[in-house]
């Protein structure tokens, strides 16, 4: 790693401060993903600005009426284990390993927006508002391509705001050696309609499947999806699988998240 | 550099280290406790694995700065009092839950955190909870049926495999 300065502030003021002086700094969630950036010198910043010392964005919050807010810099862990709420916890249950939940945060992961992380299917599907130490932000305006978001510099996300929902399904298929998603499907049934985003498949990062979700408003059904076509263009392409095979699993976990929500 | 307090095993240590110190580091070169193993230094592997507040975290995966004022525990403070080998120690050598013993400080001590948790956890909740520590020996059966054993429980259903 390049030498930087580490500081730890305890208020967001102080942390928004720091990261908007001369002094080139990035904020620093969980680390779990930053960190081992920073040993491949792949970003080299003078100064991290820790969020995890900052208690006002730590919690998770559940009202009366089935809205849930979690705080941006609170771990996986925590919300595995606090989130009463469709299809979140479980999700939140299988990000890495027990030791990565423990650090990783929830704000890092969508600040980060990896195109195979987790949270930002189920941001998506679920119409989540995004909350920074400026504004609000609306789902379908914060993810804009793999690792780019609607963050301005030195913006952070100081709380996510889950709004009720009937029911909701995330299905991973799991790539065994990064423990990222090969390819994650959360599918959320709402009032006002049924939402279903795709990661871990996109080279645009996390997607919402329009016509999964028009077919799924009429029939809320797995045999609603099974005859649609994945456009499999812009699919990934590895050597974990080719843009066909995961055009296919896009398909084959939405009925399977259908049927399990 | 900056100077940094913290408890390990019990005892308030300080050091002066830099921003990018990482937690290991800290531990192996300015404390000279190097139980706490780096296998990857890419947070896979799990063989730095310790407890910060309780909780396990990879110490390559987290600066030494970010444990200020936390309560650190390492593989150096999981014997008993009186220096004998504590339940899932004992359980290891007993089980041969290890051969060339590299990963067992990182092995141990996610053990030792899931117990915490789950104090008689079912042998597919230890194998999903020691995910992210990798063994290149064991093909990890005597890790788990170690683990199981550990926990008061009957090993004899997984020694029968």
């Amino acid at each position: 790693m390049y030498e930087f300065d580490l500081e730890r502030p305890t208020r967001v003021e102080d942390a928004v401060k720091l990261l908007s002086d001369s002094v080139e700094s990035q904020p620093l969630g969980g680390g779990q993903t930053l960190i081992p950036t920073l040993k491949q010198r792949l970003a080299s910043p003078e100064r991290l600005v820790s969020l995890t010392g900052i208690d006002s964005m730590k919690g998770v919050f559940t009202d009366r009426g089935g809205t849930l807010r979690i705080g941006g810099a609170t771990t996986h862990a925590e919300v595995a284990a606090k989130a009463a709420y469709p299809g979140l916890s479980e999700l939140a249950a299988n990000i890495g390993d027990p030791a990565v939940r423990n650090r990783g945060t929830i704000g890092g992961s969508l600040a980060n927006n990896d195109p195979a992380a987790c949270y930002p299917a189920a941001v998506l599907a679920l119409n989540a508002t995004i909350g920074t130490n400026a504004r609000e932000i609306a789902a379908d305006d914060f993810f804009q391509g793999m690792f780019t978001t609607a963050l301005e510099e030195g913006e952070i996300i100081t709380n996510v705001t889950f709004p009720a929902v009937r029911t909701a399904n995330y299905q991973k298929f799991l790539q065994p050696a990064s423990r990222f998603a090969l390819v994650g499907v959360f599918v959320a049934k709402h009032d006002d309609g049924v939402r279903v985003a795709v990661t871990g498949a996109s080279n645009d990062g996390v997607f919402r499947w329009s016509a999964a979700e028009e077919a799924l408003n009429g029939d809320f059904s797995p045999d609603a999806v099974a005859g649609l076509d994945v456009p499999d263009g812009d699919m990934i392409s590895d050597l974990h699988g080719s843009g066909a095979y995961r055009a296919h699993l896009v398909k084959v976990l939405t009925g399977r998240a259908v049927a399990a929500a | 550099m900056a100077k940094v307090t913290m408890t390990v095993n019990g005892k308030s240590v300080s050091g002066d280290v830099e921003g990018r110190t990482l937690l290991s580091a800290f531990l192996r070169e300015d404390l000279n406790l190097t139980g706490t193993h780096i296998g990857c230094d890419t947070s896979q592997c799990g063989a730095c694995v310790v407890h910060v507040d309780g909780e396990a975290v990879k110490a390559c995966t987290m600066f030494a700065l970010e444990a200020e004022g936390a309560e650190v525990g390492t593989i150096e403070g999981q014997a008993n009092a009186d220096g004998s080998l504590n339940a899932i120690q004992q359980a290891f050598q007993d089980h041969h839950g290890l051969q060339c013993g590299f990963c067992t400080p990182g092995m141990v001590m996610s053990a030792a955190a899931l117990l915490k948790e789950n104090p008689k956890p079912s042998e597919a909740e230890i194998r999903h909870y020691l995910e992210g520590n990798i063994c290149r020996c064991t093909g990890y059966h005597n890790i788990v049926k170690a683990i199981l054993a550990a926990s008061g429980q009957d090993v004899s259903a997984i020694a029968a495999e």
